[in-house]
């Protein structure tokens, strides 16, 4: 099985390339230029890995939530390639990408996944480890303000992404990593193990059905008068 | 030779495969207006959620029509700017990885450009060197073109765009976003001179417009006068008047001053018919012509961005890797081809 994935949902930037066993990956920190790194990036592994677009079973992008535009630009960037190769596309949540690598990297089996959403609010959600090895969901995926997702969390967990940065007073209510956020942003190479999952169970879908999952459906826009 | 064009800058995602020697083979537009009336103009975000759901959709669409495969192009071109920064992305992130993956050159299109020579696509082409009025709901501007990427701003709005003075007065009126075809229906029932609007900056020399003050003259006249549809109807009459008049007296300027005969008309505000009418007596009264595209290559579309991407992919563009949207593009700093 080949799989390419990329993810450009939140201020990182990363692609990650399986084949049949080994990876190939590229992780960047580039707030706001992604649109410079990304398909560069991409180029850079499959000469790397001396691979061509064609050869993939499936296109593996970061489905969100994140950054409106970086999602987006993760998803054109995939809907792009995987129509240009006739290769179907999965879909997988920037969130259980977090929770993954907390598990892979740091041996977690609770995680609790806070992304800085701004406006006062964190995209959240729980995920505890199956004996797949693959983190499963156990809250829905949410947007709502730090202070409430923390009272929500019953059992405590490992803490990952910005969101716990930005407020880490309840980092130290709440996780056990009561300090440090080692995982911040989600990385393409931990969109690897869900992926050959959804691969196998035949979750694969076309490139124009590779969708953003936003969360926040509303923000800043309002209706006319009369036509809420 | 053939290209695909992409364009997403505002609320339309038109998509069309341009051929040099058989012209546009196939082209697609979808509208957002529905999704925008609502919210009584374009709001950025449903603008760029909604491109990313309908450009490979058209893609395929317009493929199939042209009864085309991929080997069967050689480029991809998109808009990459001026326009809304979300809503163009889309369109650059998907066309820069098309042709990445189908290993063709990638052309970045400025869509004023794309407006401007979208008259060529039409079977009376104007030649070079002409005055272009390029008016739509987000620009309004005099031309000169010399030759592709050859432009010379002549004057431009200094405030509200004549399509966006259109819409606005439109909604003064309580008609729905977009109102300005609206209006200018309703005009059609106006009684000539019951109204006089000014002509904001004819009494000066120059080639600037202004037409942020003819909406507050309307929403005053609205105020003043009863609302019946007759005056509503009048009212139309006399902006849309006001309007046409305007842009025909600094056109006819801008050929005097450039010493030229014919005039290009594009954009949304081009598919007028009064604007038609009254600049085609303006051209012809100088011994010139007017040239304008088919309505539906007014306003935005896919054609036009596969014309101009054409022209440009002959000149020998192809871009890196990377791709970029600019939201503010000065069109009299493109290369000349």
């Amino acid at each position: 099985m080949k799989l390419l994935a990329i993810d450009a949902s939140t201020e990182a930037c990363s692609v990650a390339i399986y084949n049949d066993g080994n990876v190939y990956s590229d992780f960047e920190l580039c707030p706001q230029s992604h649109s410079l790194v990304l398909l560069p990036m991409v180029d850079r592994l499959l000469k790397e890995s001396n691979s061509q677009l064609s050869d993939f079973d499936a296109l593996v992008y970061g489905r969100g939530p994140g950054s409106f535009t970086g999602v987006r630009i993760g998803i054109g960037v995939a809907q792009g390639l995987a129509f240009a190769a006739d290769i179907p596309t999965i879909g997988i949540s920037t969130m259980q990408t977090m929770a993954q690598e907390a598990f892979e990297v740091h041996g977690q089996k609770y995680v609790n996944v806070a992304i800085d959403a701004r406006m006062s609010e964190v995209y959240c959600s729980s995920w505890h480890l199956t004996d797949k090895g693959l983190m499963e969901l156990a809250t829905q995926e949410q947007v709502m303000p730090p202070e409430k997702f923390s009272s929500l969390i019953e059992n405590s967990g490992y803490g990952v992404g910005t969101g716990w940065q930005a407020y880490p007073q309840y980092l130290a209510e709440k996780c056990q990593n009561n300090e440090e956020v080692a995982v911040l942003y989600p990385n393409a190479k931990y969109m690897i193990p869900s992926a050959i999952q959804s691969f196998k169970n035949g979750e694969t879908q076309p490139a124009d059905q590779a969708q953003p999952v936003y969360v926040r459906d509303t923000v800043s826009w309002k209706k006319l008068p009369g036509r809420e | 030779m053939r290209i695909l064009g992409i364009e997403t800058s505002c609320d339309e995602t038109g998509i069309a495969i341009y051929d040099e020697e058989q012209g546009i083979m196939s082209h697609r537009l979808y509208s957002q207006i529905a999704v925008h009336a609502d919210y009584g103009g374009v709001v950025p975000e449903l603008a760029s959620r909604d491109h990313v759901r309908k450009t490979i959709p058209l893609i395929k669409e317009v493929l199939a029509e042209a009864n085309l495969t991929p080997e069967d192009l050689d480029g991809v071109a998109y808009t990459a700017g001026p326009g809304l920064v979300g809503a163009l992305l889309v369109g650059c992130s998907i066309g820069r990885s098309l042709a990445y993956g189908w290993n063709l050159p990638a052309v970045p299109v400025h869509h004023m450009e794309g407006h401007l020579l979208a008259p060529m696509l039409e079977d009376d082409v104007p030649e070079f060197p002409f005055v272009a009025l390029l008016v739509s709901g987000g620009h309004t501007m005099l031309v000169r073109v010399d030759g592709i990427g050859k432009y010379e701003l002549l004057g431009e709005s200094v405030d509200d765009a004549a399509g966006e003075a259109f819409d606005k007065t439109a909604k003064l009126l309580g008609l729905d976003y977009p109102g300005g075809p609206v209006l200018s229906k309703m005009a059609e029932n106006g009684t000539p001179k019951r109204f006089r609007f000014p002509r904001p900056m004819t009494d000066r020399p120059g080639l600037d417009f202004s037409f942020s003050g003819l909406k507050t003259f309307a929403a005053n006249t609205i105020a003043k006068e009863d609302s019946s549809d007759q005056t509503k109807a009048d009212i139309a009459y006399a902006f849309q008047e006001a309007v046409v008049d305007t842009l025909a007296i600094k056109c006819r300027r801008a050929l005097e001053q450039c010493e030229l005969k014919r005039l290009v008309i594009a954009g949304g505000v081009s598919a007028n018919r009064s604007l038609r009418e009254k600049l085609d007596k303006v051209t012809q009264k100088l011994g010139g012509q007017v040239y304008y595209p088919r309505p539906e290559f007014c306003t935005d579309n896919g054609a036009m961005i596969a014309y101009a991407g054409m022209q440009r992919l002959k000149s020998g563009v192809s871009a890196d890797l990377t791709f970029k949207a600019t939201p503010r593009w000065p069109l009299d700093t493109l290369d000349a081809c």
